[in-house]
This record gives structure tokens, sequence and C-alpha cells, in this order.
């Protein structure tokens, strides 16, 4: 095969693979902004809380899948809380709700640089997908196995998603709750607790995947703002609200970030925000999102 | 309303507690008293290391002087007044801190700044205020001093280049390596530190046949790694810090790459090392170069950590080479006041003769300034060697002394013709 080819195919798997963690974070941040239109500013402190509680978990327990459930479990609580006791006093006050979670982040991202450091800590990924796994068409012919797990963990993460919101009883009241909260509540349905849960699972999910990109990645102080960036890139192009869009919307930044690396470095990041432009000045409401 | 008139009246009761502390200082001596100005980030990435730079500041104020109750420094003939002010690491804020310092708190010298694109604003600031001293801090770009330097700027400290000396000709000649890919981030600082490299490394024959500059805050280097070529290179120079540096070595270790590597100044530092992972199985062997080395055993170098340590419980394990720098500029600093006694009359004329004759020697050798003011100095090349508890360290491997700001090449050698950048100097 030639190399130009096998470099194309290699570095589109780099962006899917990447798409897939920017999925997976983007994912709880779509059920939060997108769907509950609840601004939560401090989504990317929530993914880096995760990643912490993830590495210490992993260090009292040395096992990944352990510190994967408590991460989850971990933020999901948090989450809870933070809807319980700040949010869901000032719904529908989109300003309000940003500075309050802007404030949230700062004072998360001080505790955890007083506890942890500056320094850069990272998961060992689970004996089941270290090392690497041979490839016939990638560069070097082998890639790395815990790259090619980030594809099947965000699959199953849309797949969870997708049959919670379109296949169960709490999907329908969601959907409903958020067209019509009032309707919903005379119809008998306690709507608080349901939103209570969409908070806490789009929060736990932040914390899942922060433990997942500790893995990929590393973790270190100030991936915060990143993080809450490429979700906010994500949910915005892919649309508001749309499980679909968040997938497209991954694709479409982790492709061009890998791409852009690859062929352009120097403008690696301006693509990325380029397309943000053109796809919100063709389609403002989003690649797949409704109308306002 | 209320607010405004409470505002107003704090600021009118601090500038009054400000004429009196000022009258106090002055009546408890009877010298006459010498501003400096501290410039340092204290704000975004660089915190920490503006914190630190501070702190080198004052430990030279308070090794060669007398800490004094009124917070000034009583030295043979004057005292010593520290006013500090943090940037963020941007020139335009430093500018500003900088103007503020000069003009409204009427600093004698000013001290500063800690990053390479803020001292080339102040180097330029500088030049319109001739009858001022400015003195760097740890900036480190080639032409706060190198082209176009301005009369009244002094730098104590070695520049980014300075601190690869002796890193090229140890790949090349011990090491072996004879072509060389890099993975280097695309601003200022990183394009004189692989200047630097270049230098003595393209003299000594070697060959750098690809160059990879990454955006800076890239964290997925996955394509970056699949760029780098699988065969006919010896090593990769990685110019990265901290948590990139951490990813790039895992990534590039996930991909199953076989290079050895050469790191930049901040490449290979403690808190890369202390990183808990499986790349630090292939860290082994990586060679770096720096003013400073953690493990450095001259009798100078544990002195001043000792009294680094005495003086700043809150410190950093070790003293690194913000704190150094700042250190040794106010130690320049001091030395020049000493030589005219604390005379800054005729515009600082004969204090700015007598600074630029300064020559001391400093905690990791001697300091000496050439015409353009730019430090001679020391400078340490290192290599990752785990040690016996499997951890890894940095051990000093090689001490190069009197660094001059062209490695040695002189003013005209043909890699000098040019400023670093993306494309110079270029050997592949």
């Amino acid at each position: 095969m030639p190399k130009a080819l096998v470099d194309l195919l290699t570095v589109v798997l780099n962006g899917v693979t990447l798409a897939a963690l920017y999925f997976v974070v983007a994912s709880g941040f779509t059920l939060i902004f997108g769907l509950m239109r609840t601004t939560n500013m401090a989504h990317g402190s929530l993914y880096m809380l995760g990643a912490y509680v993830g590495v210490s978990a992993y260090d009292a327990t040395g096992n990944w899948l352990a510190a994967l459930v408590i991460g989850f479990a971990a933020l999901a609580v948090v989450g809870g809380a933070i809807h319980l006791g700040l949010l869901s006093r000032m719904a529908g006050q989109d300003l309000r709700q940003a500075l309050v979670t802007i404030g949230l982040s700062i004072i998360i991202g001080d505790l955890l640089l007083a506890k942890y450091g500056g320094l850069t800590y990272q998961i060992a990924p689970p004996a089941f997908a270290a090392g690497s796994v041979a490839i016939p068409f990638v560069v070097n012919g082998t890639y790395s196995a815990y790259r090619l797990f980030m594809i099947g963990a965000a699959v199953a993460v849309y797949g969870s998603l997708w049959l919670v919101l379109n296949r169960t009883r709490i999907g329908w009241y969601i959907r409903a709750g958020i067209d019509d909260r009032d309707m919903l509540s005379a119809l008998g349905v306690n709507v608080s607790r349901v939103f209570l849960f969409v908070f806490a699972l789009g929060a736990g999910l932040a914390g899942l995947s922060g433990v997942i990109g500790a893995t990929a990645l590393s973790i270190s102080p100030s991936e915060d703002g990143r993080y809450l960036l490429s979700s906010l890139v994500v949910v915005i192009v892919g649309g508001m609200g749309s499980l679909e869009g968040a997938v497209i919307g991954a694709l479409i930044i982790g492709l061009s970030e890998q791409i852009g690396l690859f062929y352009a470095p120097t403008y690696s990041i301006f693509i990325t925000f380029v397309i943000m432009a053109a796809v919100l000045a063709i389609r403002p409401q989003g690649l797949l999102g409704r109308p306002a | 309303m209320f607010g405004a008139r409470t505002g107003r009246g704090l600021v009118g009761l601090m500038f009054v507690a400000s004429i009196a502390a000022a009258a106090c200082g002055g009546s408890a001596a009877g010298d006459k008293i010498i501003k400096i100005g501290g410039l340092a980030t204290l704000e975004g990435p660089f915190a920490v290391p503006g914190q630190d730079g501070f702190r080198g500041i004052e430990q030279a104020l308070s090794t060669m002087g007398k800490k004094l109750d009124n917070g000034n420094w009583q030295f043979d003939g004057f005292q010593v007044q520290l006013l500090k002010e943090g940037s963020d690491a941007t020139p335009a804020v430093a500018l500003e801190k900088a103007k503020k310092l000069i003009e409204q708190n009427n600093v004698d010298i000013l001290i500063g700044p800690l990053s390479g694109d803020e001292g080339l604003a102040i180097k330029d600031y500088a030049k319109t205020v001739p009858d001022k001293t400015f003195v760097n801090g740890s900036s480190a770009a080639q032409d706060t001093t190198f082209r176009a330097p301005a009369p009244n700027f002094f730098r104590f400290s070695t520049d980014g280049a300075q601190w690869m000396a002796g890193l090229g000709k140890y790949a090349f000649d011990k090491k072996g390596y004879k072509n060389v890919a890099l993975v280097a981030e695309d601003y200022s600082f990183p394009y004189t530190q692989v200047g630097g490299f270049m230098y003595e490394f393209c003299a000594a024959g070697g060959h750098v046949v690809q160059k990879n500059w990454v955006p800076l805050g890239t964290k997925d280097y996955s394509s970056v790694v699949s760029n780098l070529p699988t065969s006919g290179i010896d090593a990769i120079y990685v110019a990265l810090g901290g948590s990139d540096a951490v990813n790039f070595f895992t990534q590039y270790n996930q991909a199953g790459g076989k290079a050895k590597f050469i790191g930049g100044s901040i490449t290979v530092d403690q808190s890369v090392l202390a990183t808990k992972g499986a790349f630090q199985d292939i860290l082994a062997g990586t060679i770096a170069a720096g003013p400073t080395a953690d493990t450095a055993t001259d009798k100078a170098w544990l002195d001043y950590v000792a009294e680094y340590h005495k003086e700043f419980k809150d410190g950093l394990p070790f003293p690194g080479l913000f704190a150094l720098s700042y250190y040794n500029e106010t130690v320049g600093v001091i030395k020049g006041l000493q030589a005219v006694k604390g005379d800054l009359s005729g515009k600082q004329a004969s204090f700015m003769a007598a600074l630029a004759k300064v020559e001391f020697d400093g905690p990791t050798g001697h300091v000496k300034l050439d015409a353009n003011r730019q430090a001679i100095s020391s400078n340490y090349v290192t290599e990752v060697q785990k040690a016996a508890d499997g951890s890894l360290q940095n051990n000093v491997i090689t001490k190069a002394d009197n660094v001059d700001q062209t490695l040695g090449l002189g003013a005209s050698s043909p890699y000098l013709a040019q400023p670093v950048s993306r494309d110079f100097p270029a050997c592949p």
C-alpha cells in the first residue's frame, strides 16, 4: 500500500479514536446543556474531578474497571448535589447558571490543585486494552489497543443513552419534560426528580469520561477549560440536544484536529474553529439541531 | 453610590498609610533608599515559576544585605526597597506593569520579566527610558540582547539557546546520534531552544531531518507520532513540557516507537519524571541540558539550595531556573550598586558603567557580561538514569563554563546570521 494512503488511514483512525473521547465527554454535556438547557460551564471541571477521582481510585484498588465505576458514581453524586443545591433554584435563568457554574469550576479547579498539585497523572490501561494490536494498514503496522477500545466505549455510551431516551419510560418523561414541563407535571410525573436524574447522569458521564481520558492521555491542572470548549463545540456543531448530532460533531472535531495536525500543524486549531464558524453560518441551529 | 464612596475612602487611607510608611522608612537609617521594581508572572500557567522568581530576588537581597523591620534591606551606605508587580506572561501586561513601576512608583531599577516575549517588549520600552536601569528576570529570548540591544538593559542570566550548550556536541560525539527529528511547540521559546541545540549539532555534522512544530496546547500527539520517520533517525529532539511531554512519550511508546530522546530544558524535569506510567520505560538515557541541575554537587550550588530552603519554608523541592535567574540578576544589581556606593546620580551613567563590569561566582558558576550586557556563564548537560529504587532522575554528565551567546561559534557564524525561527537554522 502506498505510504500516503497508509498515512491517511492512520490519521483518520487517530481522528476517529479522538472523536470517541470527545463524544464520551460531550455526551453528558448533551444531556445537561443540549436537552435540559441548563448552562453548565462546570462540565470541564466535572471531567477533571472524575479523572482525579479515577486516579485515586486506581491507586487504591489497582483495578481499572473499579476506577471507572467509582469515577462515574462519585460524579453522579456530585452532579446531583450541584443540581439540588444550586442549579434547580435558578431553572431557566441562563446567565445566573453560567456565572454560578463558572464560579464552581474555579473552586473545583483550585481544590484539585491544592490536593493533587501541578503534577501530571496517568491511569494505566486495563489488561484487556494494554499494548498495541496489529493492524496492517496503519503506520508501523500496530495501533494502540486502548485507543481502539475507546471507540467501543463511545459506541456503548451512545447505545445506552439512545435506549434510555427512546425505549424507557424515564426517557419519555425526559423528552416530554423538556418540551412541556407543566403539562408533564400535571400528568402526575415528578418532573424535578426526572431532571435530577438527568443531571446526575450527565455529571456521571463526565466523571466516566475523565477516567477514560486520563488513561488515553493524562490529567493535569487546567484541562477543564479544554474539555469544556471541546464539548461546547461538539454540541453546538452537532445541534443542541441531538445525540446523533453529538456523534457527528465529535467526528468532525476529532478528524479535523488530527488531519490538521498531520498535514498543516500550524493551522490545526484554526481549522477546527473555521469549521465551527462555517457550520453556524449555514445552519445556526447546528447540523442536526431543531430550529429554535 | 455607597460602594464608590467607601472605595474612595479606602484609597485615601491607603495613600496616607503609604506616605507614613515611606516617611518612617526614610528616617530609619538616614541612608538613601534605592527602589527596585520586581516583575514576574503571578497569574496563569507561569504563576508558580513567577513566585519562585521573586524568591530568587529576596534570597539575593537577604544573603547580601540585612533585612530591616521596615521591609527594606540595609547595605553599606544605602537601603533597597523592593516593589513587586505580577504579570500574566503576556507582553502587553508586562509592559503595563513595568510602566507602572517606572512611571508611577518611580523605581530606579527594574528586575524582570519572566518570559521571552515579555522580555522583548521590556527591552524596547527600556530604549524609551534611558535614565533607568533594566535588568532581566528569567526571560530567555535570544534577541533581548543579541540583536538591537538596549544600552540600559542588562541580563545576568543565560538565554534559551545558551541553555542547550554542550547538548548538540554530546549527542553527536558521545551518543553517536547523526540524524534527528524534532517535535516542539510552535512559539519563540522552543525556536530558541531548538536553535541552541542545532548550532552545535549541525556544526558537528549532524542532520535534523524533520521538524514538527505543534500548536501550543496540543494534547493528542497521535498524528504527530504517525508523522515521525520510523527508520533513518537515531533520536527525537522533544521540546514539550509537563503533561504535553507525558502525553507525547506515552503515545510514542504505545505506537511502538524505538528512537531515543533528546530533551529541551523543561522536557524531562522532575514533574515529568515523577509521573507514573509505562512511558517511563523509554525515558532512561534521555539527554537534556539547562542552566540548573538538581543533582549538581558543587559547593556553591549546595549552599545556595540550603539557603533557599532556610529562607522559604514553602519553597519548591529545588530552586529551578527561574529562581536562579532572578537570583543572579539581583546579585549583579547589588554588586553594581556596591561598586558606586548606591550613587545613581548623573542619569545612572556611572552605575550602568559599573554594572556592565560586574563579575561574580554564582551558585552554578562564574557570571560575567559581554559587550551586549548579556551573561556569559555555565550550563549543564544531564542524562535521565534509573536510580537504585527504580525511579528516574537527571544526573549531571558535563558542565560547560563560560558559555557565550553564540555557544562559541562567534557572532559572524552563518548559524547566527538570522534570528531563530521555524526554518532557521537548518541542516536537513
